[in-house]
């Protein structure tokens, strides 16, 4: 690339020279290439940082700061800084421009313009720290209802008509969204599996199969089946809670994947069950899902596979017709619906997908939640959100708009050490997360991020329960779509009808 | 093994049962249908007759193991779909997806069959004496030892063979007529965008025709190789005993193979930069 076009860099690496001891272990810890020893001192090229704070991060002499790059672009508010970049790089690498991660724009999130409500002497509240509040979600089909055969000549025999799907329980509404061994390292998989079991709450697989290691965790595993079908054979769909068809990702909604060749090691290889250094493509569509009716096909087929055992449900991206998609999931015969917003997060997606396609997680659970209610098939099924529930308090509120189960992924990484710099995608993760190189994998402590996690929804359960408890509601339940202790003070009212909630002082 | 166990096993193998997927002319759901397989099964048979069967779907899902199911009447959508070891013979024509990510087993097909065929199958055979449908060997893998091969002993539609990721498919353009005479057909061997998002794995098409206007992205045609030759001889050889073909019938027209151009397609597609 010719000077003229050098793209200036975000950030500028700044040592102390008086503080720095020339250890050198800030170039060792680099995986970015950005630093290194000169002979003399350290030297810092700054084009290449990420800012992942690694460097600061190990130190000694705490002498290394990641500041802004100060040298200013010529301002102007439309043409940003971000879209001069882009199109530079663009016209440098002629690509579509590949990003990690969740959706970086700021767009205003709905989820900060909603209130909750709280007790005031007509309604008591509850003390969670002396009485009981459930948090509990039964995950599966509900029946309609429940029937029963009857024998009116003898009134003491009596026995149950209906027949139950399969279900089970969780302690927390929470599910640790879907990250496959490929997008994230073996040692973050797990600790996250490790952390569900400790926890009884779920995690997903993602779609690059199931490692044998990780089988012992399958009571807490919700597995995918995408288009790829990678890793997908009997021993994966029987050692797993529940099975999930992914036909969309909120992060990138009608694209398929593309785990390139050279990051497919032995370890990927065998959990793929795909040769070493083959590229991984999934299909944009699944190819035997070609409606709804298809849909319902291979639901079907993975009850019969499975023989009734597990739930089986279908992951689709929170876009602007998902009201009537859900519907006919539901009555496709999905026993879970797992809806992820367009703030969604992923390992690898082309930029301007993940930056422009797909709607708010919020109105999208307030859109499906509505609908199904509306064609009494609500209480049917159980609905899982996500697509940047960031913490407590997004989980409660999307609770509150209609969801069973919370599900996220970025707090989970960031809890085991990801400072968000959103390079995943290039595999040189410094954290050792989202990465498969070794020398790397082995600085994430699978024990440390465990405990991490486990400490992070334990204290995300804590302050539902506080949060329901002043709001005098004794269990989890009894909030789900429960609009009415919702309010909103954003700027557009019209996304207050949508989500069917009143205005603060309403 | 003792001798013993192995006279077991011969007796375990003659383990026959019979299951009428119409009783009364009534044809059984899937399930129930299924339900039976299952059933026999846990009873410990390992050889089983479905009769008058009437577009059931999925039948034997996600079986395993050293079992034989035969299939006279028209099997659904999902034939086998997840299937790792078991053999499955279709007396007649076949539907949709039969093979469905499968992983080991065989599949004989006696007639026609559907779109989709062997989605995903990461191993076994599916062989198929008469015409297929659309999008036939799509996506199909090989991992380790495990190879699928899917054999169209007709013509195909469009997309044969399209994003492969391994295996083998291979269409001998064959029509057998009703008194049983095995004679050239009179369609194409197959439709447009043939292979197209191919990676890895080959295309055996036995065929005179020009097939370059019809070639999709990223395959492209190449001459039968000793290597390659050698190994569909031996799937070939396979097929002609079962469906009964004279193997010189095979070689009276050239075989075409179509490979991938790159095992990394779309490698240049893509672009990460820091903005």
């Amino acid at each position: 690339m010719s000077i003229t076009h050098n793209i200036p860099s975000y950030f500028h690496i700044k040592v102390d020279r008086e503080l720095c001891k020339k250890c050198k272990r800030c170039t060792n810890h680099c995986s970015y290439g950005v630093l290194s020893f000169n002979g003399e001192r350290i030297v810092a090229d700054d084009s290449k940082c990420v800012a992942c704070q690694r460097c600061v991060a190990m130190c000694p002499g705490s002498a290394i700061r990641i500041l802004n790059n100060d040298s200013l672009l010529p301002p102007h508010g439309n043409y940003t800084r971000r879209i001069r970049n882009i199109i530079w790089a663009q016209s440098g690498n002629g690509g579509v421009m590949l990003s990690a991660t969740g959706n970086d724009r700021p767009i205003r999130t709905v989820f900060d313009d909603l209130l909750l409500d709280a007790c005031q002497i007509t309604n008591p509240s509850i003390d969670p720290l002396r009485e009981t509040i459930e948090t509990k979600v039964f995950f599966g089909r509900k029946p309609k209802r429940i029937e029963f055969f009857e024998d009116p000549t003898n009134p003491a025999t009596i026995s149950l008509k209906t027949e139950f799907m399969p279900n089970f329980e969780i302690d927390m509404p929470i599910m640790v969204g879907h990250m496959s061994l490929g997008s994230i390292s073996y040692n973050a998989c797990m600790a996250i599996y490790q952390a569900a079991k400790e926890l009884n709450i779920l995690a997903g697989s993602g779609e690059g199969g199931l490692h044998q290691d990780f089988y012992e965790y399958g009571p807490n595993i919700i597995t995918e089946i995408a288009s790829g079908r990678f890793g997908v054979d009997i021993n994966y769909l029987k050692n797993a809670a529940g099975i999930e068809i992914k036909i969309g990702q909120g992060a990138k909604p009608g694209h398929g994947g593309h785990l390139p060749g050279e990051k497919v090691n032995t370890l990927i290889s065998q959990t793929r069950m795909i040769p070493k250094g083959s590229d991984a493509l999934s299909p944009y569509p699944h190819h035997d899902i070609y409606s709804i009716e298809d849909l319902a096909q291979l639901i079907s087929a993975l009850k019969e596979a499975t023989r009734y055992k597990v739930p089986i449900g279908v992951k689709i991206a929170a876009v602007h017709n998902s009201a009537p998609i859900a519907v006919g999931i539901v009555r496709g015969g999905a026993d879970f619906l797992t809806i992820d917003g367009f703030r969604g997060g992923t390992g690898a997606a082309p930029r301007i997908i993940r930056d422009h396609a797909g709607i708010p997680i919020e109105v999208a659970i307030a859109a499906v939640d509505t609908r199904l209610r509306e064609e009494n098939l609500r209480d049917e099924i159980t609905l899982v959100a996500g697509g940047s529930i960031r913490y407590s308090a997004d989980l409660i509120k999307a609770i509150a708009l209609g969801a069973d189960v919370g599900m996220c992924s970025m707090p989970v990484l960031i809890a085991m050490g990801c400072r968000v710099c959103q390079q995943c995608f290039r595999g040189l993760c410094s954290w050792g997360i989202a990465t498969q190189s070794e020398y790397l994998v082995k600085r994430l402590d699978i024990d440390v991020a465990r405990n991490r996690i486990v400490n992070l929804f334990h204290s995300w359960n804590e302050e539902l329960k506080e949060i329901l408890g002043a709001m005098g509601i004794d269990s989890l339940e009894s909030l789900r779509s429960n609009r009415d202790r919702l309010r909103y003070i954003g700027p557009n009212p019209k996304v207050a009808d949508i989500l069917g909630v009143k205005h603060a002082g309403e | 093994m003792t001798e013993k166990s192995k006279g077991d096993e011969i007796m375990e193998k003659s383990k026959f049962i019979e299951i009428d997927a119409a009783p009364n002319n009534q044809p059984l759901g899937y399930k129930q249908l299924n339900e039976k397989i299952h059933q026999a099964l846990e009873l410990g048979y390992k050889n089983i007759l479905l009769n008058n069967v009437c577009g059931q779907r999925f039948i034997g899902a996600s079986l395993q193991g050293d079992l034989e199911l035969q299939i006279n009447g028209l099997p659904g959508n999902d034939l086998g779909i997840f299937m790792d070891g078991p053999k499955i013979i279709v007396n007649g024509n076949c539907e949709d997806q039969p093979g469905n990510t499968m992983n080991a087993g065989m599949m004989i097909v006696h007639g026609d069959a559907g779109d989709v065929i062997g989605l995903s199958a990461r191993g076994g055979k599916i062989y198929i004496k008469g015409d297929v449908g659309y999008r036939v060997g799509i996506h199909i893998k090989e991992f380790e030892r495990k190879f699928p091969v899917v054999i169209i002993g007709g013509t195909a539609k469009d997309f044969l063979g399209e994003y492969m990721a391994g295996g083998l498919v291979i269409a001998l353009g064959l029509h057998f007529t009703e008194d049983g005479t095995i004679e050239e057909s009179r369609y194409p061997i197959c439709g447009n965008e043939l292979a197209t998002g191919i990676h890895r794995g080959k295309i055996i098409l036995r065929t005179e025709e020009d097939l370059e206007s019809r070639l999709g992205v990223g395959a492209k045609e190449y001459k039968l190789e000793k290597t390659t030759e050698k190994v569909m001889k031996e799937f070939l050889d396979e097929y002609c005993e079962i469906f009964n073909i004279p193997q010189e019938i095979m070689y009276r027209k050239p075989f075409k193979v179509i490979k991938p151009i790159s095992k990394r397609p779309y490698g240049g597609n893509y672009c990460g930069q820091i903005v």
